[in-house]
């Protein structure tokens, strides 16, 4: 029992983990705090849906055709939408509160569009929902591949960051947007770059969770929800953070429904982070300065 | 001061005519009626979206373009008028339904209002209904108070049965599969902490103790949980033959994912509301034997017309519980209004006491309420057909227990 509870635990965190890492890139380096994330992975699950119903692809093929897609639609919006308000703000706590308006905008205008493609209906279709035994307890496939997934994207992102000279690039324009222009970054180019990644982890996320989640045109904002509170905890625009944020969570959930009652899932998740928040309110791996 | 009281002068103007129109065009409303005006309010946006969008609007969409097509709405000297369809969103908020409802009435002036999705959404806009005298044909809503309720609103008509109605019916057949020996007395339970899952298992808890059976696990979740693992596994370990969960869509079909996955196969497997769409079980053969509220007789044609027209016009089939009830519901409206015109005191008298021919055959309210209903339903090759009450014409007979899991 414990066994399995660690297990299942392990892979719920998995999936949070996989969404939130997307929304710690934009919020942490390309500063712009987006409502609309959740939406962005309700569009990558329709189009997981469209082309797994309509023209029968397999929906891990479509994640080579839907994670590019994820990265140049949040590209086009952050060079249309949020750059203007990244010229016009003066400080981080402006750009914070315009961008918040901003893609809660956003929000309503992909949802609008959705619903007027879909309708309001459940969607749900099941692929690779099989039983994968692990030091014998069962879990699904597609579940396991979020974990793994999200395990994968945490790492390789990790290491590029603290590894390259891209990734130097990225954490200065994140730790000090306004000196990084002073030894040759472009901000601009960075930030739009790091939000565009951030979408195309956000498709990511869609498609593997419309494996195994029903999902409507309007049930995006509690995916930005969970990630908020998951990036949150893990230390804003920090990857591992995020990651194991994601892993802690899931455990909680799992073994407080277990052992405890799955009716205080919520309040549980609420409580570690209230507890988080009081102890590190900078987060678990984030600094305490900005 | 000159330019400011020429200015008075011309507000007082132009109030003044704009009086007059209303005037004039109200007298002419009542002289001359070109239409008749239907009005609703109903969750397009937001977290009832997904029930509304299959249970509701298809079937007003459906309704209204039947009734366009037959050239209107017709009334007792055989005359037909056109319909004007006015429609608002109250995007799954009971204030917003309560403000579009009183606006319907008072502002728009519609001649009939459909009622929204929800039983909370009902009996929030029940009082208006009365006071503004309307006809309230509540469907979508699940009571086990609706005699006080029409005691109180005396136009207001339920549709769907109370929770009791259903719990009843399943401890019935239970009982039965037990007294037969397919089943042991034994029952692990889930019910979501909303509306519908806590009525529901409330009177499930009073039905099961009636019919004898021991509940070896009685769990209730939050709405939006996502990860079924820890309940399916728990239920798994326990020796209960009977797995029944109150659930809304999203954790039905995530109930029977996780299901499959811990090769959880009880021999009676009851899930909410969900189990009755088409996505789950037209064409997935997984589904069955999976058992839950509603159903439908499979040789009644007027029905299965129904079904067919459903899907080649809104392009989705309808679900297999409260749908053809909602276009019911609307051809009894008609029907009424053909018979006894656009009088809505009169209206609601035929609707309490006329028989209606329906796509559910022939249709009568007993106290304003339906009671010729399915109460439970299973997925039978591909159909979710009624079981209980076993003694109405049509039942199928139940199969238990439920079929194997097949590997997909």
């Amino acid at each position: 029992m414990l066994m399995t509870a660690l297990i299942a635990g392990l892979v719920l965190g998995g999936t949070y983990a996989l969404v939130a890492m997307g929304l710690t890139l934009q919020y942490g380096i390309a500063r712009i705090m987006n409502l609309a994330y959740g939406e962005t992975m309700i569009t990558a699950a329709f189009a997981a849906f469209i082309l797994q119903s309509a023209l029968g692809l397999n929906p891990i093929a479509d994640l080579l055709l839907i994670v590019p897609g994820g990265f140049l639609l949040s590209w086009a919006i952050y060079a249309l939408m949020m750059r203007p308000l990244v010229t016009r703000s003066r400080d981080r706590g402006a750009l914070e509160i315009d961008s918040i308006l901003a893609t809660f905008g956003l929000l309503f205008v992909i949802q609008g569009v959705l619903l007027v493609i879909f309708g309001a209906n459940y969607m749900s279709y099941s692929y690779l929902n099989v039983p994968v035994s692990i030091l014998g307890a069962n879990v699904a496939a597609n579940r396991l591949l979020a974990l793994v997934l999200a395990l994968a994207i945490g790492v390789t992102l990790y290491l590029l960051m603290t590894r390259t000279r891209w990734g130097t690039t990225i954490r200065a324009v994140a730790v000090a947007p306004q000196s990084a222009p002073l030894v040759g970054i472009d901000v601009n180019r960075t930030a739009r770059f790091a939000f565009a990644l951030g979408g195309a982890l956000a498709a990511a996320g869609g498609v593997v969770i419309s494996m195994y989640q029903t999902f409507t045109a309007t049930s995006g904002v509690v995916f930005t929800m969970k990630a908020l509170i998951v990036v949150i905890m893990g230390g804003v625009g920090n990857l591992l953070g995020a990651l194991s944020a994601g892993l802690i969570l899931g455990m909680v959930e799992t073994f407080v429904a277990t052992y405890v009652d799955p009716g205080l899932t919520l309040a549980a998740t609420y409580g570690i982070f209230l507890a988080l928040l009081l102890w590190r309110p900078q987060g678990l791996f984030g600094k305490a300065a900005r | 001061m000159k330019s400011a009281s020429r200015r008075r002068l011309r507000d007082v103007f132009l109030s003044a005519g704009a009086v007059m129109t209303v005037l004039v065009g109200a007298s002419a409303h009542a002289q001359e009626r070109e239409t008749i005006k239907i009005g609703y309010a109903v969750s397009k946006t937001g977290a009832n979206a997904g029930g509304a969008g299959i249970t509701t609007i298809p079937n007003y969409q459906l309704w209204i373009n039947d009734v366009k097509e037959a050239g209107g709405l017709e009334l007792p000297d055989g005359s037909k008028l056109p319909i004007e369809v006015i429609e608002y969103d109250d995007r799954s908020s009971a204030e917003e339904v309560v403000r579009a409802v009183e606006r319907l009435a008072t502002q728009d002036e519609v001649d009939f209002i459909l009622p929204p999705w929800g039983t909370g959404f009902n009996l929030a806009v029940a009082p208006l209904f009365d006071r503004f005298g309307y006809p309230q044909l509540a469907v979508s809503s699940v009571t086990d108070k609706a005699p006080e309720f029409v005691e109180r609103w005396p136009r207001s008509y339920w549709m769907l049965g109370g929770g009791e109605d259903y719990t009843d019916a399943l401890a019935t057949l239970l009982a039965e599969q037990r007294d037969a020996g397919t089943i042991n007395g034994k029952i692990a339970m889930a019910s979501v902490a909303d509306g519908f899952g806590i009525d529901l298992v409330t009177a499930a808890r009073a039905s099961f103790e009636e019919a004898g059976f021991e509940t070896v696990y009685d769990k209730t979740y939050p709405v939006g949980t996502s990860d079924f693992s820890p309940i399916v596994n728990e239920a798994a370990t326990t020796d209960a033959d009977t797995f029944v969960a109150f659930s809304y869509p999203p954790d039905t079909f995530a109930l029977t994912q996780q299901a499959q996955v811990s090769s959880y196969n009880p021999k009676v497997l009851y899930l909410g509301v969900g189990v009755g769409f088409p996505v789950y079980g037209e064409d997935k053969p997984n589904a069955e034997g999976v058992m839950s509220l509603g159903g439908i007789a499979p040789d009644n044609e007027s029905n299965m017309a129904y079904r067919k027209r459903h899907k080649e016009l809104t392009g989705q089939g309808p679900d297999y519980w409260g749908s053809v009830i909602t276009y019911a519901s609307l051809q009894m409206l008609q029907e009424a209004i053909k018979r006894v015109g656009l009088d809505r005191d009169k209206v609601s008298e035929e609707l309490s006491n006329g028989t209606f021919e329906t796509v559910l055959g022939e249709t009568k309210l007993e106290d304003n309420q339906l009671r010729t209903l399915w109460w439970t339903g299973q997925w039978q090759d591909g159909v979710f057909v009624g079981v209980a009450p076993q003694g109405r014409s049509g039942a199928s007979k139940v199969k238990l227990p439920k079929a194997a899991w097949q590997a997909q």
